[in-house]
């Protein structure tokens, strides 16, 4: 349970740094009217869809976490034994990578306003996202076609429902994203466009850091990197 | 004292008017409503439906504990089932669902001064969701095969084998299907509840203005969005388990002498994962019930909570320990003893800000102007059972009484204390709070009051001689224990005892129920303030509150939620939104 604990640790000292900018040594029995540094504290300037997104990215953190846990303490059975990636998963994790810088190139332009480029960057986005997950269905078959069934080794197991579970997430992001490109081509109004591709965007690069992650764990890298850990700390 | 008068000249609302939703149908407006009172008030009846589903399935248990042989019809499966839908409806169809969905929807907005939550729309699919978790829990019990026996733990591997009631029927499925669903659900909620205390605030309300009930669900639903996760991968690993035969939990199995295709799964795993939500569950539960029962206190004290500031931090620090206690749940599971040793000393530290919550209670009620009315009634007996239930928590956290004590009875009569019994009390004291406000109607105050004393009472004399039973070393989980030399004649009378007072507590939910229904049309009519209480809810223009709330503007906050008896003050409270300082000097009494 030791990523967990970490992930609500980092969690912890986020929701820590901002408590402690809200005034919670205040007392608030002695105080009465509207102070002006109250203002500040009333809410974010951020909009509150991305404060939205922000916490809900939270819990898909934390569902993630929790799915790396159980396989660290799966792996930690003696009779573990890992299943071979498939290479094409290197191919898979660089269109991921450029649909995030797609859709990031997308923000830039519609800050200035440029729609065209708007336009061409959800779309990128949208057609390398979905490449994304036919590579990963691709995978997934040269490992069935490879005898590593679903069933036959909790390593498989393990592969198959991280790495789907990442897919049903890129899935329900897509949702978003087609009805932001819907706006983008049916003229919504700028301001209210643009917050739907930031948000397209933070959805987009939190779920490459998380294949990033997940990749790593499936790899065995982390693994390998939190033993020398270890072993530095002994 | 900073006192920043005159602030009568503020002008109103700077914040941006939220686009409010305006319903055109009666649909829209009663049935897909994205109202958060009106979807308030759904959570509330589907819940407390499907509670009075979850008070037969006691009753009937408690027909077979305390007349064991004389009923034909409650076999030992079918006491399983009864067993485990109980359990799992209890602590999350309904009391997650009530505190979080009920109260957090129609108490959020309203307290921190918002016309509504910051996403109607995912809130009303909110409890869709739930509504569709719910119908599938209940479906199982018309499965082939019936609602799952595996206790609501759903430990693996029996909870997916042939010996446990639904276990290779539909039942297992169909429940771990409604719970995937109902975290679904309670994320959409969840994103909503704590947005709007986050960005939905009006003027003025800072964190540390906030009722300390809007403290309480707000830190609940953060940490029940952390931890329903865990529950969600548990049942998700669970379900493929059985259904594709992957081998997350299962282990090589022999089963009636067949070998199982399952093999290398581990069950301990389950263990951390469900309780990893569990525990914190536990006070998801109790938080909001600690928030809700200090407001209870002040307001019918007519006095200022006592050391504000210590609430809000006891609450946020038991919101950070409670996901690091889980594993004393698992002190039996073989684990390594200084494990058990760390986990009983956070389970032991816990109880610092629990207790410093139950001294502020108590010095609350220190010469205050107490006004025994039914909620305070209902907020005093919950301060006695959390004691008592949290007393008994001291005894389950320390391993070495632990492990003599798990599995019996004693357990059982712990965690109803805490967290059944104590959060229901708070629930009914709230209910009979905020009715005239929902209704625009008092309660019946006679009926109330028979209310009060026979649950108070009758809870007691059901769940104080379990302690006893289980002392005996009587175990929870058993359908018949009639052959067991431990059971003697008196246990059996005991049991009897019990099951009698069961009866006795469930008919007067009856009565409440009777209550609640009679007085929408007849009861007295409340007018907007009936307890004189200082929060924003009590202020808005219309009883019941309209559709945004506040009438043309939002109202600003110019205190905090507690000023009651203020000396020199012409009322003896002041509410959130009146203007002024009324000449306090720093002589106000600190906390």
């Amino acid at each position: 349970m030791s990523v967990i604990l970490v992930f609500l640790l980092v969690i912890a000292g986020f929701s820590g740094w901002w408590l402690s900018h809200q005034r919670l040594l205040a007392k608030p029995w002695l105080e009465q009217g509207l102070a002006g540094d109250f203002i500040g504290l009333d809410r974010s300037a951020l909009p509150t869809a991305k404060i939205g997104l922000g916490v809900f990215l939270a819990v898909v953190g934390c569902l993630f976490s929790l799915f790396t846990s159980a396989y660290f303490m799966r792996m930690g059975l003696s009779d573990w034994r890992p299943l071979p990636l498939p290479r094409l998963l290197w191919l898979n994790t660089g269109v991921l990578v450029l649909s995030s810088v797609a859709l990031q190139c997308a923000v830039v332009a519609a800050r200035r306003g440029q729609m065209d480029m708007v336009r061409l960057g959800l779309a990128t986005a949208g057609l390398t996202a979905l490449a994304f997950l036919a590579g990963q269905l691709m995978a997934w078959r040269q490992l069935t076609e490879g005898g590593y069934l679903l069933a036959s080794n909790p390593a498989n197991s393990f592969f198959y429902l991280i790495t789907g579970m990442h897919g049903l997430h890129i899935l329900g992001g897509l949702v978003g994203l087609g009805r932001t490109s819907a706006g983008a081509w049916n003229g919504a109004r700028p301001e209210r466009l643009r917050l739907g591709v930031e948000l397209c965007a933070m959805y987009w690069h939190f779920l490459l850091f998380v294949w990033l992650g997940v990749f790593a764990v499936l790899a065995g890298w982390a693994a390998t990197f939190i033993d020398i850990c270890q072993r530095l700390l002994t | 004292m900073v006192d920043i008068t005159p602030a009568d000249a503020v002008p109103p609302a700077e914040v941006a008017e939220v686009e409010l939703y305006h319903p055109h149908s009666w649909w829209t407006k009663y049935v897909f409503s994205q109202d958060a009172k009106v979807i308030a008030i759904q959570y509330s009846a589907t819940a407390t439906a499907i509670g009075l589903v979850a008070l037969v399935l006691s009753w009937l248990m408690r027909l077979q504990l305390g007349f064991p042989g004389t009923f034909d019809f409650i076999t030992p499966e079918a006491y399983y089932q009864f067993i485990t839908v109980h359990g799992m409806i209890m602590v999350i169809y309904l009391l997650t669902a009530l505190f979080l969905g009920g109260f957090g929807n129609y108490l959020i907005p309203l307290m921190v001064g918002a016309r509504d939550m910051v996403f109607p729309y995912v809130n009303m699919l909110s409890y869709w969701v739930y509504l569709l978790a719910v119908l599938v829990l209940v479906s199982s019990f018309f499965a082939p095969g019936g609602p799952t026996g595996a206790g609501w733990t759903l430990y693996p591997p029996q909870a997916i084998m042939t010996g446990t009631p639904g276990g290779q029927d539909w039942g297992i499925i169909l429940m771990l299907s409604s719970l995937i669903l109902f975290i679904i659900g309670f994320t959409m909620g969840g994103l909503n509840y704590v947005v709007t205390v986050l960005q939905g605030r009006t003027r003025g309300m800072t964190l540390m203005r906030l009722p300390l009930t809007v403290w309480g669900i707000f830190t609940a639903t953060v940490m029940a969005l952390l931890a329903f996760p865990a529950l969600f991968v548990a049942c998700v690993m669970m379900l493929l388990d059985r259904v594709l035969g992957t081998s997350f939990f299962m282990p090589a199995i022999v089963e009636m002498g067949q070998q199982l295709q399952h093999n290398g799964g581990s069950p301990i795993l389950f263990q951390h994962l469900f309780w990893f939500f569990g525990h914190p569950e536990v006070y998801i539960v109790a938080l909001p019930a600690f928030g809700i029962v200090s407001d209870l206190i002040s307001t019918h004290a007519r006095k200022n909570i006592f050391g504000y500031r210590m609430m809000v931090w006891a609450i946020i620090a038991i919101g950070a320990l409670s996901f690091v206690v889980w594993a004393h749940h698992m002190y039996v599971s073989g684990m390594h003893p200084y494990f058990g040793f760390f986990f009983a000393t956070t389970t032991l530290i816990i109880a610092i800000p629990t207790a410093i919550k139950v001294y502020n209670w108590v010095l609350t009620l220190w010469r205050g102007d107490i006004h025994l009315t039914i909620p305070m009634l209902f907020a005093l007996a919950f301060i006695v059972t959390f004691v008592n239930g949290g007393l008994t928590g001291l005894f389950l956290g320390n391993v070495v009484v632990d492990v003599p004590l798990s599995d019996t009875m004693f357990v059982v009569a712990h965690f109803h204390m805490v967290m059944g019994v104590a959060p229901i009390l708070v629930i009914f004291g709230a209910i009979y709070h905020w009715y005239p406000k929902v209704t625009g109607r008092m309660l019946d105050e006679t009926l109330g009051r028979f209310h009060f004393w026979v649950t108070f009472l009758g809870a007691y004399l059901i769940f104080f001689p379990m302690h006893y039973l289980g002392l005996m070393g009587i175990p929870r989980r058993y359908a018949e224990l009639t052959d067991m030399t431990i059971m003697t004649e008196s246990a059996h009378h005991l049991n009897s005892f019990i099951s009698i007072m069961a009866f006795i507590v469930g008919f007067a939910q009856m009565v409440f129920l009777f209550n609640l229904i009679w007085s929408i049309r007849h009861g007295r009519q409340a007018g907007g303030n009936p307890w004189r209480a200082t929060t924003l809810e009590w202020q808005t223009p219309e009883t019941p509150p309209a559709h945004g709330n506040f009438g043309k503007e939002l109202p600003i906050v110019y205190r905090w939620a507690y000023d009651y008896s203020v000396p020199g003050a012409k009322q003896d409270f002041i509410p959130q939104n009146v203007p002024g300082s009324f000449g306090l000097g720093p002589s106000r009494e600190p906390a």
